[in-house]
């Protein structure tokens, strides 16, 4: 088992090597941060600019094989290098992160948990009002694009914040800039912040889970093993809980890692429409600024997170069901 | 444990009156229908009572209604099912108690072992924790070290080597036959009154089965339970319980003692149900004695006795009021029939009652087989599939030997039953033959001509001759074609002329017994057996020579299997055909076959014709499992002691050295040290045993009457 895990984990390391150079060669090819120095003025000669971009290794006179080398051999040793303007990649990085894994995790944690749980439920009230209401709750969040629910649900905060009169909702930004509140009242300014991106994310995992988990649920419910377990003398919450939920679980597992790649685009979207300054909208800002380390270096922080997301579930797997343990 | 001890045998000295266990009576279960469909009546005023320690045996075909009544027991049934009646255990009504308290006597006065092993447990969990769960469910005082220990116990009761490390085992790795019996480990943790065997050997093979009919009584001796037996197998039935009840369209027809139903039957179901068993202890080849007709839909049930459409003994009352049960003859003994005092007063007995189909004249006036043509030819019979590991670079870790070397032909005319436990390798060996290609190793010559040397064209030539019918007709027909282009499809794929298609395809459906005028209907719209005809019906359309026949009976009920086997006797007389017919069924086998072939894991350990292999078989394996077989005979089926095999079928990737039934086999036991050895080192030749060309692979061979 151990060494199951230890194979797959070398697979991503190499899978996430893979991806991350993909993006700085898309990037490097497309992107052309000299532009950057056309529309300054005064503007600056080509040879200050060729030494300005030699400085920073983003010079397209050099071989893009070269400029590859130099990238590749600083991120071996854990540098991404330096954005357009100058700064180091990684400090940017370092302010970001924390920003963007606050919301994954949690929408992520709370998405998959409510949808399994929903689904579950719905499947053994199949065709009744619960599973009715769901089942079209869920249809609902999966055919709006993700943008518009977020947008939405901005729209809804403001006209729930005019009814109360009171900032329930807050939904720019990731806290309340130069407050000095205290621990506690920091924490809460930052949940205020955090609810509707959360839910943003949340929702479409929500969406995603409850139907999956519904078809797994039904698929062993009339199961030979719970009938089994009912027989010995498992009440029915008992027979469904520890056998029925249990065994329909392993299934959603691997669907996580599925779903878990979806949720990453959606966090570009969410980050850039609650202005939040996380590694989701560092990308759409740092095309749009041809910043190739920022777009490199943001690759392969969504390649980690995916990756992380597959071990995650491997392991889950590995736990849930002992058929992939023991052979 | 000591408390649960006290309480049961308090228990039990008040229960060891004579009062019964377990009551049912006038029980009726009814599906509402889906939307504006008719309801479902699945159980019809069934009523038996069960005393303590005895066996109870429930009969019928599918759709009967045996298993929803013990399903009912259990409370087991789905929500919308309406149940009505009372079911009392201990005196207590079951029916209308909440989940709670119904859940409080499931496993623990009440339980239940199930069909089908493979699927009963969860697989996540490992097979000792689930039986622990069974025994702190009802006795939340119980530590879980304490529980574990009991689970070992009961592991090592119901015969699994080595408990204490099979503990930790999960389902996936158990057999189907070990995980039946952790089933049966689960239904008697708590000691129960009544245990309800829902028909708990039908998925498995013989030898299997034997071992667990003897795990059954054990259980019963340890919990001196009562047990309702649920089958369809008379056989099974017949040495096994003390009394039977006998269902037909959810109703009880026949009740008694098991002699007085078997020797005094007094229902002409019954009597149907008995004459259309094919018998293992038959020595002549009379045919079958066939039901016609079919079960009626639960749906639309016909007003008198259900049984009537089907009843050669129906008179016009039969029609008028369904009858009910009346007592004839022995003491509770009692028959749901409007004529059972004739039946009783003549002694009517299935062959006066039913019409005897025409004796086919198979066989007769035939030259010996050494003058017919040769129509299959297999020699030396290799297939090998490798074991591979690794998903890049792929590694060769093993051999499955599934078919590894057997050698048999069939003349012209002739039936070869084809014979083993599942895992044999005789689907193999039938899927080899049917490729037409070249063999891995030995030779396969179809009509005279070598399989694998022919080009395309002449392979498509050889497939007229060679067709197949398939074990399952619900599958091996496709549900969006009528049947007429069913059995055109190879007429079309052949270029018959399309001029005299229709007439064909009319001709087919009247040779199997089927009506020209449904050709237009769907294969859904026919029944199991209905749908085994038309299957026929296509393997006939191209004038085949060889039919390969891969259990074409085994999915269907007895009533139903007798006519199909009937109409293949028929056929083959009829058309000179020739058979290969696959089977686990050795009844079936001994009915329909001329000469019969015993595998095991890829070899063929003994072969002759049916009669001398049948009456005295001379491998060990054969007789274990001809004698594993029940006979659907109470009084026979008493005396015989079954030869039960120990263990399973090992693996076909690790066979055994020397003799490959060496682990299992009861003769090996038997041998000095110095005899053993050449079972050890050498692998049997099949050699003769007789002067009939009867062979059988063993060092020690040795004729034997087992039946």
């Amino acid at each position: 088992m151990g060494k199951f895990l230890v194979r797959r984990l070398v697979n991503y390391v190499v899978l996430i090597m893979l991806a991350t150079t993909f993006a700085y060669l898309l990037a490097a090819t497309t992107l052309s941060p000299r532009v950057n120095y056309e529309e300054r003025s005064p503007r600056p000669t080509e040879e200050q600019v060729d030494q300005r971009l030699d400085e920073l290794n983003l010079n397209d006179k050099t071989p893009l094989a070269e400029r590859w080398v130099v990238w590749a051999s600083g991120v071996a040793k854990g540098d991404f290098g330096k954005t357009v303007t100058g700064t180091p990649v990684n400090d940017e990085i370092e302010r970001r992160v924390w920003v963007s894994l606050r919301l994954i995790i949690v929408g992520t944690v709370l998405g998959s948990v409510i949808g399994v749980a929903v689904g579950a439920y719905a499947a053994v009230k199949q065709y009744r009002l619960f599973d009715k209401a769901s089942t079209a709750g869920a249809f609902f969040v999966l055919a709006v694009p993700a943008v518009v629910i977020a947008l939405s649900l901005q729209v809804f905060a403001t006209m729930f914040n005019q009814a109360v009169g009171a900032q329930v909702f807050v939904y720019n930004g990731e806290g309340t800039l130069g407050l000095e509140a205290g621990f506690w009242g920091t924490l809460w300014d930052r949940l205020k912040h955090m609810i509707l991106p959360t839910l943003a994310l949340a929702l479409a995992q929500f969406a995603a889970f409850s139907r999956y988990q519904r078809n797994m649920m039904l698929d062993v419910l009339g199961s030979d093993f719970v009938r089994t377990a009912r027989a010995k003398g498992l009440n029915r919450r008992d027979a469904l809980l520890k056998h029925a939920l249990r065994t329909a679980l392993i299934p959603t597992v691997t669907y996580f890692t599925f779903t878990f790649g979806v949720m990453m685009a959606g966090t570009t979207f969410t980050e850039k429409i609650y202005n939040w300054n996380g590694m989701g909208s560092w990308v759409v800002d740092s095309i749009v600024t041809n910043d190739v380390h920022a777009v490199a270096a943001v690759s392969c922080f969504m390649a980690v997170c995916i990756m992380a997301a597959s071990f995650l579930s491997d392991i889950l797997y590995a736990w849930l069901d002992p058929r992939v343990r023991v052979s | 444990m000591t408390g649960t001890e006290i309480q049961t045998s308090a228990a039990v000295e008040q229960r060891n009156g004579s009062a019964p266990v377990l009551e049912v009576s006038d029980l009726h279960v009814t599906f509402p229908g889906e939307g504006k469909g008719p309801d479902i009546r699945a159980v019809r005023g069934v009523g038996y009572s069960l005393r303590r320690g005895e066996i109870l045996g429930i009969v019928g075909e599918s759709g009967s209604g045996k298993s929803v009544s013990s399903l009912a027991a259990m409370g087991l049934l789905p929500d919308h099912a309406r149940v009505t009646g009372s079911i009392r255990l201990h005196g207590e009504e079951l029916l209308g108690l909440d989940d709670r308290r119904m859940s409080a006597k499931r496993g623990e006065t009440i339980s239940m072992i199930f069909q089908d092993p493979l699927s009963g447990l969860t697989p996540v969990y490992a097979v000792g924790d689930q039986i622990a769960e069974a025994v702190r469910v009802h006795n939340p005082a119980v530590s879980k070290a304490e529980a574990a220990d009991r689970a070992v116990e009961l592991l090592e009761l119901v015969g699994i080597p080595n408990p204490a490390q099979r503990y930790r085992a999960f389902p996936h790795e158990f057999s189907g036959g070990m995980r039946q019996r952790v089933m049966i480990a689960i239904a008697i943790a708590n000691g129960p009154d009544v245990i309800i065997c829902d028909e708990p050997t039908t998925a498995l093979d013989v030898t299997i089965q034997a071992q667990i009919l003897e795990v059954l009584k054990t259980a019963q001796r340890e919990t001196g339970a009562a047990i309702v037996m649920i089958t369809h197998d008379l056989g099974v039935v017949a040495g096994l319980v003390d009394r039977m009840l006998v269902m037909y369209a959810g109703r009880p027809v026949e009740i008694g003692a098991v002699d007085d139903v078997y020797y005094r039957t007094r229902m002409p179901y019954t009597m149907g149900l008995l004459g259309s068993v094919p018998r293992l202890d038959d020595e002549e080849k009379a045919p079958l004695i066939p039901i016609r007709g079919n079960p009626p839909s639960l749906s639309a049930l016909p007003s008198g006795c259900p049984f009537a459409p089907r009843c050669p003994l129906a008179i016009d009352a039969c029609s008028e009021a369904e009858p009910e049960l009346q007592p004839v003859g022995a003491e509770g003994h009692a028959a749901a029939c409007v004529r059972t005092g004739e039946i009783e007063e003549h002694g009517w007995s299935a062959a006066d009652v039913y019409p005897l189909p025409e004796a086919s004249g198979a066989g007769s006036g035939q030259p010996p087989r050494e003058y017919r043509e040769t129509v299959l030819d297999v020699d030396g019979l290799v297939k090998h599939h490798p074991l591979m590991k690794g998903a890049v670079f792929k590694r060769r870790v093993g051999t499955v030997y599934a078919v590894d070397g057997i050698s048999f032909e069939i003349a012209e005319g002739e039936t070869l039953g084809l014979v083993g436990e599942s895992g044999c390798g005789k689907s193999s060996t039938l899927m080899e033959i049917l490729s037409l290609r070249t063999p891995q190793s030995g030779k396969v010559t179809v009509l005279g001509r070598e399989s694998g040397r022919a080009g395309h064209r002449e392979r498509f030539e050889i497939r007229r001759d060679v067709q197949v019918v398939f074990q399952d007709p619900m599958s091996s027909l496709d549900p969006r074609m009528q049947v007429f282009d069913v059995v055109a499809e190879p007429l079309r794929t052949h270029r018959h002329p399309r001029a005299g298609l229709r007439a064909r395809v009319n001709e087919l459906l009247t040779l199997v017994g089927l009506d020209p005028a449904h050709a237009a209907r769907y294969p859904q719209e026919f029944s199991g057996g209905q749908r085994q005809r038309i299957g026929i019906a296509r393997a006939l359309a191209l004038k085949p020579k060889l039919l390969v026949l891969d259990e074409p009976v085994s999915a269907l009920d007895v009533s139903i299997q007798a006519g199909v086997i009937n109409l293949l006797d028929d056929l083959k007389a009829e058309l000179g055909l020739s058979y290969l017919f696959v089977a686990h069924d050795l009844s079936v086998v001994r009915h329909i076959a001329d000469r019969v072939a015993v595998m095991y894991l890829g070899r063929i350990v003994e072969i002759g014709a049916a009669d001398s292999l049948f009456s005295a078989p001379a491998h060990p394996y054969t007789q274990a499992l001809l004698s594993a077989i029940p006979v659907p005979d109470p009084e026979k089926e008493r005396t015989r002691s079954p030869i039960v095999l120990e263990g399973d079928l090992p693996s076909p990737a690790s066979p055994p050295s020397g003799c490959r039934f060496r682990p299992r086999c009861p003769k090996f036991r038997t041998l000095s040290t110095a005899e053993q050895q050449a079972c050890v080192d050498t692998e049997p030749g099949l050699n003769a045993v007789s002067q009939d060309d009867h062979g059988a692979a063993c060092h020690y061979a040795e004729k034997r009457t087992v039946v």
